[in-house]
Order: C-alpha cells, then sequence, then structure tokens
C-alpha cells in the first residue's frame, strides 16, 4: 500500500494548480494531486462538486483555464487513447441496435483506421476481454437487453482492449444493485493488479474495501492516502469531515465496515 | 400493379420513390440514432429560404438551394455543439425565418409563383429522367461516404465521448453528417417533397431500430420498409385517385402504429426481463 509513496517520484497523473470555471462559475480552484503507478483511488464528492469535470479534464475532452495536467508526462489530450474510460451508463441509449461485441470493438478504434474491416486479431481480443469480465456468453446479445451490472461490465472490457494503464470510471454502480456493485468492485480489485484506477463515487461502499485512496473533491480537492486512515473504532463513518467541503452522513447499524479520513488540513 | 408500370410517368414515380426510400433508409437512420429528427425538420424547412433565394437573384436553383440549407444546417450542427440546451430553440427559429424569407423573397420576384404545396408534397408522378440520374448518383455517393466512415459514425452516434478519446474527429465527422443530411433533404425534396421526406426519415428507421442488432442492420430494414411503403402507396393513390405523397405517407403511418400495438400485445424476448431492469443503489 506505500507502494504509492515511491511510485509518486513518476506519477501517472500530475496536476498541479488546476483551475475551472464553467459559466463563470468556478468548479474547481488550486487542484493539485498526483496519481502514483498502480493506485486505485476514489473520487467522492457531492454532486456538482466538480467530480465528473476532473476526470472529463484528465481524458482531455475539457482544457483547464489555469494549472496543468499532465497524464504519463504528457498533456492529456494527447495521451487520451491510452486511457481506458467507462462513462456513465446514464448517458448511454439503450435502445441503440448494437450488440456487446460491437460496442468493445469501438476500443479498437484507432486514428487512421478506416476502410479497415476489423481484423480477425481485432475480435480475438475483443472476445478475450469479454472473457476476461466473464461476459464471453453475452457477446451477441444487443446491449439494451443487458442488466446494468453486465453493461458495466461491456464499458469494462471496451476500455480493457485498449490495454490501458490508466482506468477512468465515472459512476461505475450507479445503475447495479448492491449485490452486484461488491462483485463489480471486485472485478475492479483484480484489474486493479496491472492497471491504475481513478474511479468516480458518490457511494461509500467504494472507500470500505476496495480502494487505496480516496480524493474528496468539492471544488477543492483533498487527498486522503490510505496511510492516514485509522482504524474501524467509530461508530459512524464521516468521510472527509469537514463543515462545508463535502457534508457525508451515513447511518449504520454497528457492525458495518467502515472507516474515517483525516480531516483536511487547511 | 403490372398495367401500371406501362406508364412512364409511374415508372419514373416507382423509380423516385426507390431511391428515396434507400437514401432516406440510410440517412434516416443516422438521423434517428443521433436524435436529429428536429434538426432536419430545421433544414428542410429553412431550404425554402434557398428556392426563394434562387428565384429572387434568378439563380440556379439547385445551387441557391443547396447553399442557403448548408448554410443553414452548418448554423445549426454548430449550435448543437456549442450549446445543446439551447439548440432546439435555435433550430426553431432558423426552421421559421427560412421558411418566411423564402415566401417573401417569392412574393417580389416578378411574375413568378412557385406552388407552396408542390414544395410540401413534391410531384412524385411527374419526375423528369434527370433528377432521377440526379438521385442515383447522390445515392452512390451517400453509401460510400457512410461506408468509408462506417466506425467512426457508429461510434460518433453510440458515446461521442468514447469516440473522442479514440481519436475519431468528432467535430469534423458531426458537420460531415449534417452537411450530408442537409443535401439529402434538398435534393429528395425536390422529388418527393418535404413531408414525404421527413416521413421516410423517421418512420422506417423508428420501426427498425427496436428489431436491428447494428447500425447497418437497420439502414438496410429501413430502406427496404420505405420500399414497401412506397410501393403500397403509390399502388393505393393509383387504385382510389388519391395524391400519392400523402397516400405513401398514410402507408407507413399505419405500419408505425400497428408495430407499436403489436409490441404492446406481444411483450416478447425483445423485452428486457423485469429482474435485469437498472436498479438504483439500495441502502441494505
Amino acid at each position: 500500500m506505500l507502494s504509492n509513496d515511491h511510485n509518486l517520484l513518476d506519477p501517472i497523473i500530475q496536476i498541479t494548480d488546476l483551475n475551472f470555471t464553467y459559466n463563470g462559475q468556478p468548479v474547481l480552484e488550486a487542484v493539485n494531486l498526483a496519481v502514483g503507478e498502480g493506485d486505485f483511488i476514489a473520487m467522492i464528492g457531492p454532486n456538482g462538486g466538480g467530480k465528473t469535470t476532473l476526470l472529463k479534464l484528465m481524458l482531455g475532452l475539457l482544457k483547464p483555464q489555469r494549472g496543468r495536467i499532465r497524464v504519463m508526462g504528457k498533456p492529456a489530450v494527447r495521451v487520451s487513447h491510452h486511457i481506458g474510460y467507462v462513462p456513465q451508463d446514464v448517458h448511454i441509449n439503450q435502445r441503440f441496435p448494437i450488440t456487446a461485441l460491437d460496442v468493445v470493438l469501438m476500443g479498437k478504434l484507432a486514428p487512421g483506421k478506416r476502410w479497415s474491416k476489423n481484423s480477425a486479431q481485432d475480435r480475438r481480443d475483443v472476445l478475450e476481454a469479454l472473457d476476461r469480465i466473464d461476459m464471453a456468453d453475452n457477446a451477441h446479445r444487443r446491449i439494451g437487453e443487458l442488466s446494468g451490472g453486465q453493461r458495466q461490465r461491456v464499458f469494462i472490457a471496451r476500455a480493457l482492449v485498449t490495454r490501458p494503464r490508466l482506468l477512468l470510471l465515472d459512476e461505475p454502480t450507479a445503475s447495479i444493485d448492491s449485490r452486484g456493485q461488491t462483485a463489480f468492485y471486485q472485478l475492479l480489485k483484480r484489474l486493479n493488479k496491472d492497471v491504475t484506477i481513478v474511479v468516480v463515487s458518490h457511494d461509500l461502499l467504494v472507500i470500505s474495501t476496495y480502494v487505496k485512496s480516496v480524493a474528496c473533491v468539492n471544488r477543492r480537492l483533498y487527498y486522503h492516502q490510505q496511510a492516514e486512515i485509522t482504524g474501524d473504532m467509530l461508530e459512524t463513518m464521516y468521510p472527509c469531515t469537514m463543515e462545508e467541503t463535502c457534508p457525508v452522513e451515513l447511518v449504520t447499524h454497528g457492525h458495518l465496515p467502515h472507516r474515517v479520513l483525516e480531516h483536511h488540513k487547511e | 400493379m403490372i398495367e401500371v408500370m406501362q406508364f412512364e410517368f409511374m415508372r419514373n414515380a416507382l423509380a423516385a420513390g426507390l431511391l428515396a426510400s434507400v437514401i432516406c433508409g440510410i440517412m434516416g437512420t443516422l438521423v434517428v440514432v443521433n436524435r436529429i429528427v428536429f434538426l432536419s425538420g430545421g433544414i428542410a424547412h429553412a431550404a425554402y429560404g434557398g428556392i426563394g433565394l434562387a428565384f429572387y437573384f434568378g439563380w440556379p436553383y439547385l445551387a441557391g438551394t443547396l447553399g442557403f440549407s448548408l448554410g443553414a444546417a452548418m448554423i445549426m450542427a454548430a449550435v448543437t455543439l456549442k450549446d445543446k440546451h439551447r439548440a432546439d430553440t435555435i433550430i426553431g427559429v432558423i426552421w421559421a425565418l427560412g421558411m418566411a424569407s423564402g415566401i417573401i423573397l417569392i412574393d417580389l420576384s416578378p411574375g413568378y409563383n412557385v406552388d407552396l404545396m408542390s414544395y410540401l408534397f413534391g410531384s412524385i408522378l411527374t419526375v423528369p429522367d434527370a433528377d432521377l440520374w440526379i438521385m442515383v448518383s447522390m445515392g452512390l455517393f451517400i453509401v460510400a461516404l457512410v461506408a468509408v466512415y462506417y466506425k467512426d459514425l457508429l461510434a460518433l452516434s453510440y458515446d461521442e465521448e468514447f469516440a473522442r478519446i479514440r481519436g475519431v474527429p468528432v467535430t469534423a465527422l458531426y458537420f460531415l453528417l449534417i452537411g450530408m443530411l442537409a443535401v439529402t433533404v434538398v435534393m429528395v425534396i425536390q422529388v418527393v417533397g418535404l413531408i414525404l421526406v421527413i416521413a421516410l426519415l423517421t418512420i422506417p428507421p423508428f420501426i427498425m431500430e427496436k428489431y436491428a442488432r447494428s447500425l447497418l442492420q437497420m439502414m438496410i430494414g429501413s430502406s427496404v420498409l420505405g420500399v414497401v411503403f412506397t410501393v403500397a402507396g403509390l399502388w393505393i393513390s393509383f387504385a382510389f385517385d388519391l395524391t400519392s405523397g400523402a397516400s405513401i405517407i398514410m402507408v407507413a403511418g399505419i405500419f408505425f402504429f400497428l408495430n407499436l400495438l403489436v409490441e404492446r400485445l406481444i411483450p416478447g424476448r425483445r423485452k428486457i426481463p423485469k429482474k435485469n431492469i437498472a436498479v438504483e443503489p439500495q441502502r441494505s
């Protein structure tokens, strides 16, 4: 877990003094973050706090007004095709006539590949990626016929066929029931052996067992490393306790495993 | 039906209808999955401004109409990309302004009067051979472009952000798509009229969307459906002496509602099983 520290010499994502405004409203202010190779980081915070915006900045879909964002040592736009991206399910048309296989094949798109039919190699890679997430049986089903959890797995497979070093997920469990969520995070944990993962989430289940570090995003960003997290002594879980930064409250029945993060310094 | 074919105008009408069905089947599929039906309506109506302009200044008909529609379409495309939430309003404004300016320009043009009805419903029974050849070449042109950019168009239509990340030139491709749409609409309107173009762009793809397993299947299926509607509609119009364009649309409309009805009555395998429906995260 502390391996995170030496990896920080050469972070996979490096954000320095980043500011982003949307329609004159500051969305992100003075954000600094270094994500080390192999990290599994959860970005949590209230809706409208800037989590998704930060993710899109990392993908190069948005440009920061001030500050710098480097992914794998280069500006985000230049390396975005090396990033695996799993978007929010709700934004995608479920009636679209497309099979799971064809969705994953989309991950094989690359600049300058026009005329070419999908090669046999591409299809093998895609089937292998689907197999890796236990979805090979559903390869030829229409995407709309799959459950929320299965669809999310397909999107992961699509991100994985790009052979990314970095996987970014935006609210991946929003349409999965709680049992499916557990299975889903176990899958991510397995994948984390090879790839660095950043997951945007507002469900706290994530933090409890699977992630290595937590970033609280509410206009500003507060980074908590695993090492800071104290044990399971407290009754209530307040991630990111600090007046208005990200007010989160959770009532538990006592035996729920939980963690408490340190106060934000500043 | 056979004896009808001895009339040249009927043969041409059928050919024009079939070509329009295929072109609209391909473009309509892209229109429906990208949810730009309203934008297509906007282009189709604004094109009337181009007709007015062409008459007023004595420009060649096609150059005036095509130029004006492409201009209007590019503005709509830019607005849609820049500000999604305002786009429908702006399209509505361009829609109305285009139509109004066309009518005023034709009022001002000395001694010439274009029949608005023939613009709306076309004159499929009086299609000259030259127009047929224009439609053939346009059809080939569209098939070629869609074939070259198929994978990119698919990615753009399905998940624009992901396409962008994969290096698909999303913005340029979107303008290309809208440009193709403008050309389609202008050329096909001339032959079958604005109302029939919108019907052929939307109804067959809407029906096919649920049954197709790929964009390509949806394009082929929509084209075939369009052909069926056109042939049936033309036959009805001939047999009962009704307006051809309106008859074709009535056939398509009846199919549209029959399809909805069948879907309600037979909750087949295509319906998502209940347990698979997305569940919001639950507290446990």
